[in-house]
């Protein structure tokens, strides 16, 4: 591929990347070995916020970790709900109300979108193109006025409950959704003829910051950066959870595995959301919204429960060890950009720093989830 | 069928205990347990069917053999107690191997568990590694798994666990100086 130096001198020096720098999106740090332009070597240096959450989970009830999960992955908050939520009530056995499945994939997948937007926002702030962000921002603002009048908050939900969610959803939210949807068929054609076909980012994203699909599963990746890769793997097709086998989507895949493909799979997959919400929405059934007689206190079985979901980064697993007590004995969180970002230091090698900008931009990195 | 594909190929090196479980129950659909010197066979054999790793994690068995024996004694005390009551117990699947009857001292366990899926197939395989708990050490697999440099990283992180052959071994998520593992059972601070 382009952009790779033809050839390497003696002569290096380091570079420090962060961890206040905006294009690490937060505060991540990385070590560059650098060759004039050209990347040597790359150490991404994490823990900036490690607020070990996996230490939390141990020293609280099964219901008092609830709301950590959302502070997570802050732009994914009710996926991390909803896997958190999954694995308790599979380590419990709770059936949940059918009405709050639906409710539950209604809400995670607008999450989704947003998040996406987020994400196509920064991305193309970091490759220096400035009024995209204001758009992308004005259509979240939808996302997130919509998500408050239900769960009460923007940005970190606690939402879900064991067995249900926490509140009905009303008929000016079901309106919102719809006209939600219409909006943003609107606007896809205005992003992809604004971005997507400018070339200034075409130049900028194609061939650059190629993962091959075993590179991904050699550091499990997941997420858009494997199907970018050519991977057809979604945990909602893969291990279909909640109603998602019920309803149909298709899962964007691009063969190319440049920083491009990675783009377009995540704006295919908004309009796959779209297609979800609106027949989540169409099916939405009556009934009440949490199941009936969920114990004050859980006391799961002796044993260890595995749950995965497909968050806006890819597959988020938790692990849940029980000692048939109130409080978890162990809580492991398998974080989706965590193991994303492992891939970075062998795929940057021998690029352009501004490339490598571009591919660190195109794995969508969320900080607080990675170090958790 | 890729589940007993790698369920042969698994049991092929001798694990300690493989078995399928209900994944709609446990989330997971295989379940070996290999010796410490057998971890990088096991992983190989995974590699070589296509799984990808989803992560490494450690867990601490603090003063369960204490729990367990306290459990046996209470058991033969029952049994004592009902005679020649026959005791039909439908065991559920045990935490750990049960402990015999031996007096010595005792030494916990620590449990590092490796994740694997496969991108393909619906197949989620479980590996589990016992060491003991006052020396804890086991092989790197990072040259299998690249990812493992990080994961296994952070187990060391937290865990103390050493893992031997792997280049890097310091903190990630913790701070550089850091010479605590928040994890373990004891740890206070």
């Amino acid at each position: 591929m382009k952009a790779f130096a033809p050839n390497q001198s003696n002569e290096t020096f380091v570079l420090n990347l962060g961890p206040q720098h905006p294009a690490t999106h937060g505060v991540l740090r990385i070590k560059l070995v650098m060759d004039g332009e050209y990347i040597v070597e790359a150490e991404p240096v994490l823990g900036y916020i490690h607020r070990m959450h996996e230490k939390m989970g141990e020293n609280r009830t099964w219901a008092q970790f609830l709301p950590n999960t959302g502070r997570m992955d802050y732009l994914h908050a009710l996926a991390y709900n909803h896997c958190y939520v999954s694995v308790v009530e599979r380590a419990n056995g709770i059936e949940v109300a059918e009405r709050a499945e639906y409710i539950r994939v209604i809400t995670s997948e607008l999450n989704r979108i947003s998040s996406h937007l987020l994400w196509f926002g920064a991305f193309v702030l970091d490759l220096g193109g400035f009024s995209p962000l204001l758009y992308a921002f004005d259509d979240r603002e939808h996302i997130l006025d919509l998500l408050e009048t239900v769960t009460g908050s923007r940005l970190t939900y606690c939402y879900f409950r064991f067995g249900g969610v926490c509140n009905d959803i009303d008929e000016n939210f079901v309106a919102g959704a719809r006209a939600f949807i219409t909006r943003m068929r609107e606007r896809m054609p205005m992003y992809h003829a604004l971005v997507t076909k400018n070339i200034i980012l075409m130049k900028r994203l194609q061939e650059i910051g190629p993962v091959s699909a075993e590179m991904c599963r050699k550091y499990g990746a997941t997420g858009p950066v494997a199907r970018g890769s050519g991977i057809n793997f979604d945990v909602r097709k893969h291990e279909p959870f909640s109603i998602y086998s019920q309803l149909d989507f298709d899962v964007p895949v691009y063969p190319q595995g440049d920083s491009m493909a990675r783009y377009m799979v995540r704006m295919d997959e908004i309009e796959q959301s779209l297609r979800i919400i609106e027949q989540g929405l169409e099916k939405l059934p009556d009934g009440p919204v949490i199941a009936p007689k969920i114990p004050k206190t859980l006391k799961p079985a002796k044993g260890d429960y595995y749950h995965a979901v497909e968050t806006a980064r890819g597959s988020f697993g938790i692990r849940a060890v029980s000692d048939g007590t109130n409080t978890p004995y162990r809580l492991k969180l398998r974080t989706p950009s965590y193991s994303n970002l492992i891939l970075f230091g062998e795929a940057c090698r021998g690029m352009l720093l501004p490339d490598a900008l571009a591919l660190l931009g195109s794995l969508d990195l969320v900080i607080p989830e990675i170090d958790r | 069928m890729i589940l007993s594909t790698i369920r042969n190929a698994l049991a092929a090196i001798h694990p300690e205990k493989i078995f399928e479980t209900d994944y709609a129950r446990k989330g997971f659909s295989l379940d070996v347990t290999v010796s410490a010197d057998r971890i990088e066979e096991a992983v190989a054999v995974v590699d070589q069917n296509g799984f990808f790793i989803e992560t490494i994690t450690g867990v601490d068995w603090l003063g369960e053999k204490a729990a367990q024996q306290k459990e046996a004694a209470a058991k033969v005390a029952e049994k004592a107690d009902a005679g020649a009551e026959d005791a039909a117990t439908g065991k559920d699947e045990p935490l750990a191997p049960g402990a015999g009857n031996q007096v010595e001292p005792l030494v916990d366990d620590m449990e590092v568990i490796y994740d694997f899926n496969h991108y393909s197939d619906f197949c989620r395989v479980v590996i589990r590694v016992r060491i003991p708990r006052n020396a804890p050490k086991l092989k790197t697999i990072s040259k299998i798994y690249p990812a493992a440099l990080w994961h296994e990283r952070e187990t060391h992180d937290f865990f103390g666990i050493k893992f031997t052959g792997h280049p890097y071994l310091v903190p990630l998520l913790l701070p550089e100086d850091a010479d605590f593992h928040p994890l373990l059972k004891d740890f206070n601070k």
